[in-house]
């Protein structure tokens, strides 16, 4: 799979290295949501720098990474959504309403770390 | 419009056809000239409309080719499949609108992404989808 998923602490990270099939897209969903309970993280974070298009396919996955890692207790942030990906999903119509984004896995761990302050189950 | 030289033709018949349609339309619009924006819609608009291949047809062609027109360059993409085809054309167009579980916005955002798009579709006829995309 062209994408890793390393653990940080509390936090999930899974790095894209290349652009990925749908069944990928489907694989790293699937470990996510796996991996959230056994290694009990309150984060995940799904780096997408690498990524030089996010089509519809791509979006509903990365919601549902999103979505299920919530019902899993977790926060899941996207980060390195690039300029013209953006660009380009305004205009296709695609969001990501709801999810938190990043600009990059520096800004993404801080926002996860700024709510891992308020949470009663980091202390 | 005018062809100007040999077409592209990528065989759709699995997901991974779908990452090789979009890699094939960037490379040739980034040899064209078009801004990496312009290089990032036309990928999208083809990913869509091969991923509509594999869902609902299985199997197609995604046939890409550099166009001129009154001394403008273009990019022309024809997809063209013989699956079930599309029995409500302007209810596929609708925003929103899916029969696969998908977010229904892959041709009407396709559609939204280009300067040219026109579908041809009825059941048991299958589906062709012209876009085209100009150089500004």
């Amino acid at each position: 799979m062209a994408a890793t998923i390393l653990k940080q602490g509390k936090v999930l990270i899974a790095s894209i290295q290349a652009a990925l099939s749908d069944r990928e897209l489907i694989e790293l969903r699937d470990a996510f949501a796996d991996r959230v309970g056994r290694f009990r993280s309150h984060g995940v974070i799904v780096d997408v720098t690498a990524l030089d298009v996010l089509d519809s396919f791509a979006t509903r996955t990365l919601r549902d990474i999103a979505y299920t890692a919530k019902l899993r207790g977790a926060t899941a942030v996207v980060v390195g959504i690039q300029p013209e990906v953006a660009f380009a999903m305004v205009q296709l119509g695609l969001s990501l309403d709801g999810i938190a984004t990043a600009l990059d896995l520096e800004e993404g761990m801080a926002l996860l770390a700024g709510i891992e302050e308020d949470d009663p189950r980091a202390r | 419009m005018t062809p100007v030289q040999d077409e592209v033709q990528v065989a759709v018949e699995s997901e991974s056809d779908i990452v090789t349609a979009r890699q094939r339309v960037r490379a040739m619009a980034a040899a064209l000239g078009f801004s990496s924006t312009d290089q990032t819609l036309i990928a999208l608009a083809v990913s869509e409309i091969a991923r509509n291949i594999v869902s609902y047809a299985t199997r197609g062609v995604v046939t890409l080719s550099e166009v001129t027109e009154g001394g403008r360059t273009g990019i022309l993409v024809v997809a063209h499949d013989d699956g079930p085809g599309i029995a409500d054309v302007g209810l596929a167009m609708r925003d929103g609108y899916s029969t696969a579980r998908s977010l229904g916005m892959g041709l009407p955002g396709a559609k939204r992404v280009t300067d040219e798009f026109e579908i041809d579709s009825a059941p048991g006829r299958g589906t062709t989808i012209r876009m085209t995309k100009w150089r500004p």
